[in-house]
């Protein structure tokens, strides 16, 4: 076939064509690439056009209301979330950091070379398995719902990803600088700490915050181990709320009340992972962050 | 997935860990750190097999072919929700196969160099959208939209097919494909660009030689080149496309038939258990459940291992990592 179109150069029309051609699928090309980005702006299109009006102080600071009532707020959820953020990071980023440091400093080929690969395979489990696999390892054997399982299901789906994005950046440490610190007689530990993990901390961080806005918008994972709460939790071994999963129990009812205060916990979501993402990229700015 | 290849364990071999006790603690708190990923594999499988057990044993393999789901009468049988998943992200891959190549193509071929980054951060950034804000989307602006236009049209016109009979509902398997084929674009998008990037440049530069245009060097040269990179960040795709939860279970009717028409609501593995999981009132209820949860485990587990294997055979082992 591209022989055949090679003998034919000298014929004008064909190579008119063949230009034309290439033109076409460069369009047709770009006219894909604008659909694909498409959904991006249409969804934060609707967000701020049914969630910004729903938006007031209330939200901010009220618990929902009861069934049918209009009015109330998400300020339990939206407390609960950053909670259960905070006990995912505490399970997440000691063991994800600590694996990424055994991947990138110690450990022989081979071995890294298949805690990596299953670390990949980790990455792909459906977060919905994770709900199950904190219900029947926390819920089951202490009879409730608690805010302890909810972390715990996020935290084990962070230690795959941190763990990978910290030995990514270890990796491109320079090695001079370990052998620095080898001349100058340090202990091998401390040249980890001292020397390869403060280099690259920026980079971990950023990893970190990238697995965090990940887990933020998880809501399968929540469903049975948080479970929701429609007051606020003083107990974190009781069920907490969480935004993801009050915009889920809104968006399904059948009250326009709930629908319009989905949007507008849709909307501070979104603002608050949009807004750890770009602080990711103002934070490692040159270089593109993890693709 | 970079195409340069890169040292894999910096650290290793430059220094025996010195027999001091502080040395050798640490490098036993970094390795069990690492092996906590395999503690953990074992434990999704463990757990997930001790829930279904009750199930198994009821229901021995007549359940996978089962397309029975009553709780009233506790029989339960996981064809039906098989079935929803495979066809929900086959839709989605067909539609997102082909738009995120394209994409690729022309943000590692054509695209002004000023116009990659942008491009490249918007799909990033549509990557990081949370499932549930899909899900909202998708059920009051995407499907009602669907329903009145495209769903017609394909009625219209291609309703002589068993695949676009029956009524129009909305909420269908087709709405399913679509909304998850928008979830799946950013990682079949970014994938395929590492793999065109990683054609080396001597590929294109032969083509050019023998006078082919810019789009007959892509389709010689680049593309097949590529082919094999390209399905394996097909079937990564398919893998998160099994196992998409929330958007699904909000957009895709949640009904446990099997229908020729992609316009008749549909189920996944996925869906009903987050559907039905609190609800369980049996004993054998909550394990059959257990074991849907294990089907999808072993289809993700083995689709995304041999997307691994495929995309790291070709970019050499320790090289970056697939998202």
């Amino acid at each position: 076939m591209n022989a055949a179109a090679i003998n034919c150069l000298p014929s004008p029309g064909l190579a008119l064509r063949r230009r034309w051609a290439s033109r076409g699928m460069t369009m047709l090309m770009g006219a894909c690439a604008v659909v694909v980005m498409a959904p991006l702006f249409l969804v934060i299109y609707f967000l701020l056009r049914e969630g910004a009006s729903a938006l007031d102080w209330n939200f901010f600071t009220q618990l929902p209301k009861p069934t049918g009532e209009v009015g109330g707020g998400m300020a339990n959820a939206i407390v609960g979330t950053l909670e259960l953020l905070g006990m995912a990071a505490l399970i997440g980023v000691p063991i994800g950091v600590m694996g990424g440091v055994y991947l990138s400093e110690y450990g022989s080929d081979r071995v890294n070379n298949w805690i990596r690969f299953a670390a990949d395979v980790l990455n792909g489990v459906p977060s919905i398995v994770w709900g199950m696999v904190v219900y029947a390892l926390l819920v089951i054997p202490f009879k409730t719902f608690s805010a302890y399982a909810g972390g715990v299901a996020l935290g084990l789906m962070m230690v795959p990803l941190v763990m990978r994005t910290t030995e990514e950046v270890l990796i491109l440490v320079p090695q001079s600088y370990r052998e620095a610190g080898l001349a100058l007689g340090i202990a091998r530990w401390k040249i980890i700490t001292v020397i390869v993990v403060k280099t690259a901390l920026k980079g971990i961080v950023t990893g970190v915050l990238v697995a965090l806005a990940r887990v933020a918008g998880e809501t399968a994972p929540l469903l049975f181990t948080a479970l929701g709460n429609s007051f606020w939790n003083r107990n974190l071994g009781q069920p907490i709320a969480a935004l993801p999963l009050q915009i889920f129990s809104y968006s399904i009812s059948p009250y326009d009340d709930w629908h319009r205060q989905a949007w507008a916990g849709a909307l501070v979501l979104m603002l608050l992972i949009l807004g750890l993402n770009i602080f990711v990229r103002v934070l490692s700015r040159g270089k593109s962050a993890a693709s | 997935m970079s195409p340069l290849p890169r040292p894999t364990t910096p650290g290793a071999g430059i220094l025996p860990v010195s027999p001091r006790w502080p040395d050798r603690s640490f490098r036993w708190l970094a390795l069990l750190a690492a092996l906590s990923i395999v503690a953990l594999i074992v434990l999704v499988g463990w757990e997930l097999y001790a829930g279904a057990a009750l199930a198994v044993k009821k229901f021995g393999v007549g359940f996978l072919g089962s397309s029975d789901w009553n709780p009233v009468t506790d029989k339960y049988g996981a064809l039906p929700f098989i079935f929803g998943t495979l066809v929900s992200s086959v839709i989605a891959l067909l539609i997102a196969v082909p738009l995120g190549v394209a994409t690729a193509l022309f943000l590692t071929e054509m695209a002004p160099v000023r116009m990659r980054q942008p491009v490249i951060t918007v799909i990033e950034m549509l990557a990081a959208v949370p499932s549930v804000i899909f899900g909202l989307w998708g059920v009051f602006v995407l499907v009602p939209w669907l329903r009145d236009h495209v769903f017609q049209w394909f009625k219209h016109t291609l309703g002589f097919l068993p695949l676009f009979k029956g009524p129009i509902y909305g909420p269908s398997m087709l709405a399913a494909g679509v909304v998850v084929a928008i979830m799946i674009l950013p990682i079949i998008t970014s994938v395929s660009r590492e793999i065109l990037r990683s054609v080396p440049n001597l590929q294109r530069e032969a083509a050019y030689a023998l006078g082919a245009t810019h789009w007959e060097v892509i389709r010689i040269a680049v593309l097949s080149y590529a082919r094999r990179g390209l399905f394996g960040a097909a079937v990564l795709g398919l893998g998160r496309a099994l196992g998409e939860t929330m958007a699904v279970t909000m957009v895709i009717g949640n009904r446990p038939d099997i229908s020729a028409s992609l316009f008749a609501p549909g189920y996944t593995l996925a869906s009903v258990v987050a559907n039905e999981f609190t609800e369980a009132t049996t004993d054998v209820y909550l394990s059959a459940l257990f074991e849907l949860g294990l089907v999808l485990v072993a289809l993700t587990i083995v689709i995304n291992a041999i997307a691994q294997l495929m995309l790291r055979t070709l970019a050499g082992p320790g090289s970056g990592k697939v998202m």
